[in-house]
């Protein structure tokens, strides 16, 4: 029994550091940051009484409003369209592709992922802008006869958003498409099914929670996200994390800043629960 | 035989070399254009040329920020990786009520956008009178990594492990003991991986970087104010240059991985 006490009490000396590290650096700055945003600044001073009047000006302002809106919206396109490219190249390189081949295949898919993720934004504004490399090909092909640009708009930003979560996709749904045994679509076949329907009604629901997890991924490491959409957006229309950012640097009004990312935070608690309910359901 | 096969899988084969064009196209034209001649990276290409990357090599500051980032990532990370440890064996082997609660205690960071830790830290920097410096990066970058650390340790300390410990227990190891002598080598794979994973998120990682720095920056930092002069092909050269260390590294520890792994 002592030495049951004292193994537990060890326990707890070695999950303390760790423990303790979580709670001051992430649990307590949560806090304090929920506690800013029910506070104000008042000109340039922080007015520390309680009120609800950063999020009524969320709602009220159609700026505020309006970023969170286009970040919906850009999340949205960004994850259904890395899905339905990714789904594909998983599914050959899982299926058709020889077994030997598949590791230096999937090593070469993400190879990009090992550039800087500041300089792979960076790297598709050399690709789309006025004089970069589409551009050219244009001109050169005659199709334009003057150079246009295609960056510093929504449509630059989706690109650059594809292109990281296409290869994160493609690993995550091809590890889940390795696990399925190849006799289930051998046993479709068997039993009459052809391709189509044996990927519809065996391989699709199979691999859907897969699926969901990752395309929750990409929502929420999308949604977060201030460098792709600040380097390859433009400034017609502002994404969330960027209206967060601008609160911070142009007029350092944390309070406002802090709801902001609040609001941020619920947005993605939704839609965890939605996949989490999602998920079990299909379970059962 | 050949072609009727090779017809069959064109629609396969065309889609691959689409998507691989897709992904490739960025960095291709990004590693082509460091090697640029004159200022401005697009085409014409009139390069080979390396004077960007001399450049970069004379540039004090992307120097500094380059030290600082390894500084900060082989630091932090071994600070992720010791506290994860002693947090995911204290967790898996010695019986403390309330385990799973903690578990979730400890991985809750992972479903937190960065920008949101970022922020909370930066307040509460603010608010307690912390100076913003490399150390306040440092513990950000371990905030974000130490819970990986974790997660991957605790997943691989399996009843095989528990066995063998036992045995030195009873073979009259005290508990110190059996943690660096037993569990840390069978362990030291995996601990070498959450280790090598923490260092590349922490090289990588832009936002807490930038949000709580303030004179000494980190690599991205640095590569960000930068891109304030728009297209540069010095810009191309640090980005081929980080591509390529990156890349290496990646590469040998597949090697060292599937290595062990054969073991």
């Amino acid at each position: 029994m002592q030495a049951l006490t004292s193994r537990s009490g060890r326990g707890w000396a070695l999950l303390a550091p760790a423990l303790l590290w979580t709670v001051a650096f992430f649990f307590m700055p949560l806090v304090i940051m929920g506690a800013y945003s029910l506070w104000q600044r008042v000109g340039m001073r922080l007015v520390r009484t309680v009120s609800g009047s950063n999020y009524e000006q969320f709602l009220a302002k159609s700026y505020f409003l309006d970023s969170l809106i286009n970040s919906l919206e850009v999340t949205a396109i960004v994850t259904v369209v890395s899905v339905l490219l990714a789904y594909p190249l998983a599914w050959i390189l899982a299926v058709r592709v020889p077994t030997r081949w598949q590791h230096i295949a999937l090593i070469l898919a993400i190879l990009p992922f090992w550039t800087s993720y500041v300089v792979r934004s960076y790297s598709w504004l050399l690709v789309l802008s006025e004089g970069g490399i589409i551009s050219n090909f244009l001109l050169d092909v005659g199709i334009t006869d003057a150079p246009v640009s295609f960056a510093n708009n929504r449509g630059a930003t989706v690109v650059g958003f594809v292109h990281f979560f296409v290869m994160l996709l493609t690993l995550t749904i091809y590890a889940n498409l390795v696990q399925l045994p190849e006799s289930y679509r051998k046993a479709a076949a068997d039993l009459g099914a052809g391709p189509v329907r044996s990927f519809i009604h065996v391989i699709l629901p199979l691999t859907l929670p897969g699926v969901v997890v990752g395309a929750f991924l990409t929502f929420v490491l999308c949604i977060g996200d201030y460098i792709t959409p600040q380097i390859l957006g433009g400034n017609r229309e502002l994404l969330l994390p960027q209206t967060i950012m601008l609160q911070i640097s142009r007029r350092s009004d944390f309070p406002m800043a802090s709801a902001l990312a609040m609001i941020l935070m619920m947005v993605i608690s939704i839609v965890y629960v939605a996949c989490a309910r999602w998920l079990k359901l299909d379970r059962v | 035989m050949a072609s009727s096969r090779l017809f069959r899988n064109f629609p396969a084969i065309s889609y691959v070399v689409l998507i691989y064009g897709f992904i490739f196209l960025p960095v291709v034209v990004l590693v082509l254009f460091s090697f640029q001649d004159s200022r401005i990276p697009i085409p014409p290409f009139d390069g080979p040329s390396l004077k960007w990357y001399g450049a970069i090599l004379d540039d004090r500051r992307m120097m500094d920020a380059l030290f600082n980032s390894v500084t900060v990532g082989l630091l932090s990370s071994m600070v992720s990786v010791v506290l994860g440890f002693l947090a995911a064996y204290s967790l898996a082997r010695l019986n403390i009520p309330g385990a799973r609660f903690f578990q979730g205690l400890l991985i809750a960071p992972l479903t937190v956008s960065y920008l949101i830790i970022a922020m909370g830290l930066l307040i509460t920097f603010t608010e307690l009178g912390i100076p913003k410096s490399l150390l306040t990066v440092g513990i950000g970058h371990v905030v974000i990594n130490m819970p990986l650390c974790f997660a991957i340790l605790y997943s691989q300390m399996g009843e095989h492990q528990a066995n063998v410990e036992r045995a030195a227990r009873d073979l009259g190891a005290h508990d110190l003991q059996v943690m660096l002598l037993v569990s840390v080598p069978m362990l030291w794979p995996a601990l070498f991986a959450s280790f090598v994973l923490s260092v590349t998120f922490s090289w990588d990682e832009f936002i807490i970087a930038f949000m709580v720095s303030r004179f000494d920056v980190t690599l991205p930092v640095e590569i960000w104010s930068m891109l304030r002069s728009g297209l540069n092909p010095k810009t191309n050269a640090v980005g081929s240059l980080v591509f390529m260390v990156s890349f290496v590294v990646v590469l040998l520890l597949d090697v060292l991985i599937s290595r062990t792994r054969r073991l």
